[in-house]
């Protein structure tokens, strides 16, 4: 997988925690949760799921690498 | 009474993880700064995930849920899974590599040397021991509300007020107690028994939260039930709309960037035994923090429809539910994890500051000092501020949400710095000055220029301000002044060093 893709899925997540479409939105999910606060649990879920990608195809190397 | 004695049994088991850590301490300053960077994944997790959480995350969450409603989760919780594993990878891993190679145990050390600037040094080091200084003082005054809370009536013929009512143990008592223990503990053990108290403190505030999650749960006749009594009194906790804006929630995407600049992350960091030790924590960290600040902003939620408690009283909503709802044996267990979750970050706290007085005051101004003297004046550094702190924790008048948010904004402006001097080869040293200089002004003016709680030009957060004029200062000024000479471009930026800057 494309380093840049996954940077980019990593954009993504913020651009998405932003969720504006269910600002006033009082309604319940499952009759307990308030659907705002669903939302971003859905995010920490997904963030770990994108960090793991970062781990995987866009690990940082050793800035030293190489120094004198 | 009851919860006294959990308190107490938690205080004697984090001694004897400091006990058992000294049987392995090598007695030199490297271990004692940094446990020779020895510590694994699952402890790096454990550390990490401990130092980053604190009585903000219990106390705070559940006290600014029960003011603002569900949106504190995404304020701060859904930020911190997306920016503080960023933190880790950007600069937590490429610092670890520089510490490794040169040797440093902090931040000043290492921002000195990449600026080539003594005078960087002066300016930050203050400001760091400044920012940490409220953070530490936040954590003692909530172990002592939660603690007094837990304990009211406990001690019926010992603590009393003036009108003779039986109290909570004094919140001075519940902080020296923890002031003490801690500073044993790092004292015995250094970061090592920071490390190994932490991975207990974090697995015991953990499932604590999961268990007050579910025994109010089923107390308040489940989930749904306790919800709908505060959808009944007050549905705007259910929203965000007239609660929090959208340019606030957005701002506050910059508070959890601080993870980047706390000096005692820093050290953390250095104490991991390879780069790859940072993958476990970059993919559980968002997970674990849900794990904590879920069952707290849903605690808050329903003590909405459950106590009636003015705003200002809001960091009693914890110990009021759990007085109300829970049987003496769960507010013992609740106890534990909040003085678990206060602790696992204290002890970091208080050995980074005990670690920057020693290195970057003492061993600049006497160097040659052995690895003894070193070691003991750490120790003794460390102590004193422990008191100092908790002399000053009687002291603080704002709220603990809002303190936490004002020490996170000002660690949040240095990470430009510390991001130009990773990533940047043409930031320099004047313009490093510059933008420290800018976070200073910048919070100054905002945090005493203004009412607690006033709004901002837009409705964003001191932070985005205090960001921006950092970022501002670091660009002008190092794109005004001479570029940084190629020894250092050699030193920090190898791979790209033959080309101009």
């Amino acid at each position: 997988m494309d380093r840049r893709l996954v940077w980019g899925l990593v954009a993504a997540l913020a651009v998405l925690h932003q969720d504006f479409w269910a600002w006033g939105d009082p309604t319940l999910v499952g009759g307990a949760v308030p659907i705002g606060l669903a939302w971003h649990v859905g995010i920490s879920i997904s963030a770990a799921g994108v960090w793991w990608l970062v781990t995987r195809y866009a690990w940082p190397g050793d800035p030293t690498e190489g120094a004198s | 009474m009851t919860g006294f004695v959990v308190f107490v049994l938690y205080l004697v088991a984090l001694l004897g993880i400091g006990l058992a850590s000294n049987r392995v301490f090598r007695g030199t300053g490297q271990d004692f700064f940094t446990a020779s960077s020895t510590i694994g994944p699952f402890m790096l997790l454990m550390s990490l995930f401990g130092a980053t959480m604190t009585s903000f995350a219990l106390v705070g969450s559940t006290s600014e849920t029960y003011v603002r409603g569900i949106g504190v989760y995404g304020l701060m919780a859904s930020w911190a899974a997306i920016v503080h594993p960023l933190m880790f990878v950007i600069i937590g891993v490429p610092v670890w590599h520089l510490g490794q190679r040169y040797g440093y145990v902090t931040q000043v050390q290492y921002l000195k040397d990449r600026f080539r600037s003594p005078l960087l040094g002066w300016i930050i080091l203050p400001m760091l021991v400044l920012l940490v200084v409220p953070y530490l003082l936040i954590a003692i005054q909530s172990a002592g509300i939660t603690v007094s809370a837990v304990t009211k009536g406990a001690f019926p013929t010992v603590f009393v007020d003036e009108a003779g009512q039986p109290t909570g143990i004094p919140a001075w008592i519940t902080g020296a107690l923890i002031v003490a223990v801690t500073l044993v503990y790092i004292n015995i053990g250094g970061i090592r028994a920071a490390a190994w108290a932490n991975a207990l403190q974090t697995a015991v505030f953990l499932a604590v939260a999961a268990v007050t999650f579910v025994a109010m749960s089923i107390k308040l006749g489940g989930p749904v039930e306790a919800i709908a009594k505060t959808a009944a009194l007050h549905p705007e906790r259910l929203v965000r709309e007239g609660n929090i804006s959208q340019l606030e929630f957005l701002s506050y995407g910059l508070v959890p960037l601080s993870v980047g600049t706390f000096p005692h992350l820093f050290q953390h960091w250095l104490t991991a035994r390879s780069a790859d030790s940072f993958k476990l924590t970059a993919v559980a960290h968002p997970l674990l923090v849900m794990c904590v600040w879920l069952p707290c902003v849903f605690v808050g939620l329903w003590a909405a429809g459950e106590v009636n408690l003015p705003p200002e009283k809001a960091a009693a909503v914890l110990g009021a539910m759990v007085n109300k709802l829970a049987s003496p044996v769960m507010a013992a267990v609740l106890t534990a994890g909040i003085v678990a979750a206060i602790m696992s970050s204290l002890d970091s706290q208080f050995l980074a500051l005990g670690t920057m007085a020693t290195e970057d005051l003492l061993l600049v101004l006497y160097p040659g000092a052995d690895e003894r003297t070193t070691v003991w004046w750490a120790r003794a550094f460390t102590a004193g501020i422990g008191l100092l702190t908790w002399g000053l924790s009687f002291y603080t008048t704002r709220g603990i949400f809002e303190m936490g948010v004002w020490c996170f904004s000002g660690f949040a402006g240095l990470v430009p710095v510390v991001l130009a001097a990773l990533y940047w080869r043409r930031a320099t040293a004047a313009g490093a000055i510059a933008a420290v200089l800018a976070v200073a002004v910048t919070w100054c003016a905002l945090f005493f220029g203004r009412e607690a709680g006033e709004a901002l030009p837009l409705g964003v957060m001191p932070v985005t301000f205090i960001v921006g004029a950092s970022v501002l200062a670091l660009v002008g000024v190092s794109l005004a002044t001479t570029p940084p000479p190629p020894e250092v471009l050699a030193r920090f930026f190898p791979d790209r060093s033959r080309r101009p800057a």
